[in-house]
Formats: C-alpha cells, structure tokens, sequence
C-alpha cells in the first residue's frame, strides 16, 4: 500500500498535467518522461508541457474491467496521437462507447482514474474527451 | 451614509480571469418526482446538472481553474494563494487545493486551503483572495467555489442539489476584468440546514430555511452594502444572488429593488440546480459572458450556518477581449445529456437510503 502511495505521487507531474520532456538535440517531445529521447536516444531530461490536444489513433471497448475500474464499464480506452507527435494510451470519457471513432480531435482533461477502497486514496489522472470546450493551450 | 460595514482592499484589486464548469448530465426534476413524488409533476426547478461516475469537487475546480488561468493569460507559478470553497471536498483530511494547484502548474510557493461555510465557501474564497491581493502580498490569488451536492434520496432536497463550479483569479485593478468596489459579510449562527461528521447526508429545518436565514441574511448584507456605498437597485445592470431554486432569488430581488431583467443573465438554478459553493458565482460567472464594459453588478451569496458575502463590481474594456478564451457557462449548459433516476442511482453512488 505505501509503495503504491508513493509511486502515484512520483507520477503526479505527467498524470495531472502532461509533463513529458523535450529533447534538447533533436526537439522530439516524449511522454512518458522517460530521460533518453526515443528519436536519437540521447539524454532528454528538460520538462515539457504537452498541449493535451490529439485524435484517435485506435480504441477499444471494455465490458469487464480489472480491479478498481468495476465501476466505469463499459468505456473505451484509446490510443490517442498528441499534436505534438507521442501516442499515449488513456481511458476516454464524456462520450458513449458507440460515439467514438477513429480521427476524433479529442482534449486532456484531469478526472478520477480510481480510488483504493473506501479508506485509500483517490488517484486523479489524465483521460481525453471529444474536443469542442477546450481551455487546453 | 458613512462607511462602518464595509471592506475596501489597501490597493485596488478585481477579477482578472474567471472560469466555469458543469458536468454534462441532466436529471429532469420529473424524473425525481416520478420515482419519489406521486407522479410526473415535477419540483422545484426544470432539471439539475449531475456529475459522472469520474468527476468530484476537485475534477470540477479543475476544470474551472484552467479556464480562469485561459482568461487571466498568467503563468501559473504567479499565482499565490489556492482556495477552494465547498462542503463536498473528497477527502475529509487532505486538501482539495493542493491537487487543483499541482493540476494547473502552479509552483509549490504559494498558500492552500479548503474553505467550508455550506453554499458560501467560494465567496469566502473570493473575499479571502481580494484581501491578500489587495493587502500587496500577492499578485494574484486564486478562489474556487464547487460541489457535488447531495440529497437523501426522497427529500426535498434531491429535486436541486447539483454539481458545478467556478474559479476567479484576483489580480490588482489594473489588469482586471472587474474591478471591485466594494463588498461585506453578514453572518450569525441560524441553524437551517447542517450535515454531522460522519453523516452522508444533511439535515434542514424545514421552513426554518427561508426568512431567517436566506432572506435575513441576504437582504441585510445587500442593504448594508448598498447603503453604505449610496447605490439604489436601479444603479445596477445585473444582479446575482444564491439560487437553491428559482423562487428565492427572484422573491428575494424583487424585494431588494431589482427587476426580472437585472437577474436574468445570472439566473440559472432552474437548468442546473443549485450547485452550493458553485451557485452565486456561476450565476456571476455566466453574467460576465455577457456584460460589457461599464456594468455595474451586485453579487450575494449565501450560505447555511448562516451568512452572506456581498460585493459590488465593475466590468472593464478587458473583459471582452478575455472572454472568449474559454467556454461560457452557456457552452456548458448545451452540453447536455439527459439521464434516468437509475443512471443517477449509479453516478451519484446513491445506496444509502436512511
Ligand atoms: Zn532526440
């Protein structure tokens, strides 16, 4: 359980507001931070912001789901392109399963990914949703 | 009349970035009435806004926190204070405010707090931001009002409590949207309405609701203020007060001076019910999406336990080149998605019925 705590809390900066890392040699914007740059595989450890902006790569549909989502089926997860180029998989919401298709512009917002039990702790993360009220900048 | 209530910052200060958000689900009051009243007739108001299954008193500051950032156009790490008013905080021990400010990029140097004074957390919020702004120890500070307010199943209140919120950046006068002109509190210990630790639901005084506590309060904080300021009603464009349904504000208005037209803008309860810490200042909130430069407004909250905050603002040129960075309330209210009492059952976890 304190491991668990500690590993959300080290995740915070990408998971609450897209922090990835730009590279300093070739630009490339990566997310997750990973600090090698997958491009030309040099150091990359420089914060970036990511925009939040992207479309739909591919999706899926879940109709049973693992531990601590029971509550949320059906809903589809995506592999979402971000503007700025890195694929990142995430849970889509604000949107019926049957609406979503591929090309989508979808935008980042923070909602509630989980929360462990009733006396654990809420963990708060990105998931995207149809753009259209974007303040994403 | 001379001043004796009133609060005036050392510095001038007003509203340099305001923002908004409402979950996109609607339960119709005809829903709750079908399932708890003795039929389809509906209840106090047309329909409420309901949160999803993923969102909370923090999502929602969230949401509302980058719009107000998208408007103000700072950086974030300028920001000094992190207030969040509401009754419905999800932890009862750890700050909502820390995850909204960690969320919108601010930097660790700066104040943090959950507000709690049942619907009037967020004015609260707001008078505390204009006096550290306005007292020169910040640029800029942060308040946010928002809920997910719940009623047992079957009381009265069901038929309004509702999900929604809004944040203001307070920055000093030259920069704002609204410049403040003046504001107070008028606050006594009135027992209408109280919710016990460990409770999931509140309690009321049935009619002990109505003249002592909302009607008292708001009236003798907005003659007070107005008053002391020398306005009458009619020196108003718009005026905006706590909304738990559509009769109280508009009784209450008309009783201060007002017409329907000065409270129109602001008057939303009725399509997204009463939103608590949210209610007067996404009533504020949605006014603004429409005020030009010049405007004068009234806003007065209230808030169970009981007291109200009032304040009188003043709409500048900046207004209109900010408001379209981000999305008015009436973008949020389109956004609409009508669900069942059962759907309801589930979003809102409703399996305590007492
Ligand atoms: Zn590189």
């Amino acid at each position: 359980m304190e491991g668990k705590v500690a590993h959300d809390w080290r995740l915070r900066g990408q998971r609450y507001r897209l922090e990835g890392e730009e590279c300093p040699h070739c630009k490339a914007k990566i997310f997750p931070p990973r600090d090698i740059c997958p491009e030309c595989k040099r150091p990359a450890k420089e914060p970036y912001r990511l925009s939040g902006r992207g479309e739909v790569y591919t999706f899926s549909t879940l109709n049973s789901a693992p531990e601590g989502f029971e509550n949320y089926t059906p809903y589809t997860v995506a592999l979402v392109k971000l503007e700025e180029g890195p694929m990142i998989t995430a849970q889509l919401t604000d949107v019926a399963p049957e609406d979503v298709r591929i090309g989508m512009p979808v935008e980042m917002v923070t909602r509630k990914l989980r929360a462990q039990g009733d006396e654990g702790t809420i963990i708060y993360g990105y998931k995207f949703r149809p753009t259209g009220l974007g303040h994403a900048h | 009349m001379a001043e004796r209530w009133t609060m005036h910052p050392q510095r001038p200060v007003g509203i340099i970035g305001y923002g908004s958000y409402v979950p996109m689900y609607r339960l119709p009051n005809t829903e709750i009435s079908r399932i708890w009243g003795s039929g389809d007739e509906g209840g106090p108001i047309k329909e409420k806004a309901v949160a999803g299954l993923d969102e909370d008193t923090i999502t929602i500051s969230i949401e509302a926190a980058r719009n107000a950032l998208s408007r103000a156009g700072i950086d974030p790490e300028d920001i000094r204070a992190v207030w969040v008013g509401s009754e419905s905080h999800p932890y009862a021990v750890k700050p909502s405010s820390t995850v909204v400010a960690e969320a919108i990029g601010t930097s660790p140097f700066h104040l943090a707090a959950d507000l709690e004074f049942a619907c009037k957390a967020g004015t609260e919020a707001l008078q505390a931001a204009i006096g550290l702004v306005g007292a020169g120890m910040a640029e800029y500070a942060m308040a946010i009002g928002a809920d997910t307010a719940q009623g047992r199943p079957g009381d009265a209140l069901e038929y309004t409590a509702a999900c929604g919120g809004t944040a203001f950046i307070v920055g000093p006068a030259e920069e704002a949207l609204a410049i403040l002109r003046g504001s107070l509190s008028f606050v006594s210990d009135t027992p209408d309405f109280w919710r016990r630790a460990y409770q999931h639901y509140p309690s009321h005084g049935g009619r002990f609701t109505g003249e002592p506590a909302y009607f008292h309060h708001i009236q003798s904080a907005a003659d007070a203020l107005m008053g002391e300021m020398g306005l009458e009603a009619k020196d108003f464009t718009y005026a905006i007060f706590h909304q738990p349904n559509v009769k109280f504000p508009q009784r209450v208005g008309k009783r201060l001076g007002f017409t329907k037209e000065q409270l129109e803008p602001g008057l939303i309860s009725n399509i997204i019910g009463n939103t608590y810490a949210g209610a007067a200042i996404t009533g504020f909130s949605a006014t603004l999406d429409i005020a030009k430069p010049g405007d004068r407004i009234l806003m007065v909250s209230f808030g169970s336990g009981a007291g109200s905050d009032a304040s009188v603002w003043e709409v500048t040129e900046a207004l209109e080149e900010r408001r379209h960075k981000a999305p008015l309330v009436a973008d949020y209210i389109a956004r609409r998605v009508e669900i069942d009492y059962g759907l309801y059952v589930r979003y809102r976890s409703k399996i305590l019925v007492k």
